[in-house]
């Protein structure tokens, strides 16, 4: 297995996830997105720690998975409340704190 | 599973992104055992397919009142994700293939077991540890104040 051949995974997944996050404009997608780029980030976790035979990368990408289902939590919640304020969870209709 | 992930951001419907998704979770717990992570990869299934769906699942029911294909679900910039995706995609590309080349990774027989890991977890790292919980902890009462009718 070639170390090239996950790390170019990880890096599609990555850009995917980046052109989601700019492309959508549903806050629930956003978030998904989100969790592309994060998923990515632990595939280069484990690789590099499976290539320089030590464990901190596990130990990393566990808390990466566990900050990840944090923030997805108070995303929802954020969503919700905006839902019930505005009506709709369309990111381009929330400009109050524009300049 | 690049397949599946085109889809999560392509897609016109909501239910199908976060179904899709799974998929994508899915792949990159196969590549994780692949990597001799084991109690990553569970975690990975365990909390990802498990429980963040279901959060994903909720808050699109708790948010749209219609199932099926929407139309509205892209912003304007879209066309402007598409340069700026495989820019980013290019350079990495280029990245990994001037440092690593063909360079290939050990061959182990040897999983990487749980008792390493909280070993380093309970050891070196245990002030990340704190840190995360707090930030558990923060997560929890934060969603509940967001999401609660007052």
């Amino acid at each position: 297995m070639f170390v090239n051949q996950f790390l170019f995974l990880a890096a599609v997944l990555f850009c995917i996830g980046v052109y989601g996050v700019v492309a959508r404009k549903n806050a629930v997608l956003m978030l998904m997105s989100i969790e592309l780029i994060l998923n990515s980030v632990n595939i280069n976790l484990l690789t590099f720690a499976l290539r320089n035979g030590s464990t901190d990368g596990h130990v990393f990408a566990l808390y990466i998975i566990a900050v990840a289902a944090a923030e997805v939590g108070v995303g929802l919640g954020l969503v919700l409340l905006v839902y019930r304020n505005k009506k709709t969870i369309s990111v381009d209709d929330l400009s109050e704190m524009r300049g | 599973m690049i397949v599946a992930a085109l889809r999560v951001v392509t897609t016109n419907n909501v239910v199908h992104a976060a179904l899709w998704l799974v998929v994508v979770l899915a792949g990159a717990a196969a590549q994780y055992i692949l990597l001799a992570a084991e109690l990553v990869a569970v975690t990975q299934v365990l909390v990802y397919i498990g429980a963040v769906m279901v959060l994903f699942l909720f808050g699109t029911m708790l948010t749209r009142a219609r199932i099926g294909a929407e139309s509205d679900l892209n912003n304007s910039y879209k066309m402007l994700g598409i340069p700026v995706a495989l820019v980013m995609l290019a350079a990495m590309g280029l990245a990994l293939i001037s440092s690593f080349g063909d360079e290939k990774l050990p061959q182990t027989s040897t999983v990487v077991s749980s008792q390493e890991i909280s070993d380093q977890i309970f050891g070196p790292y245990l002030l990340p540890f704190w840190a995360l919980s707090f930030v558990l902890l923060a997560a929890v009462v934060g969603a509940i104040v967001l999401a609660r009718k007052d």
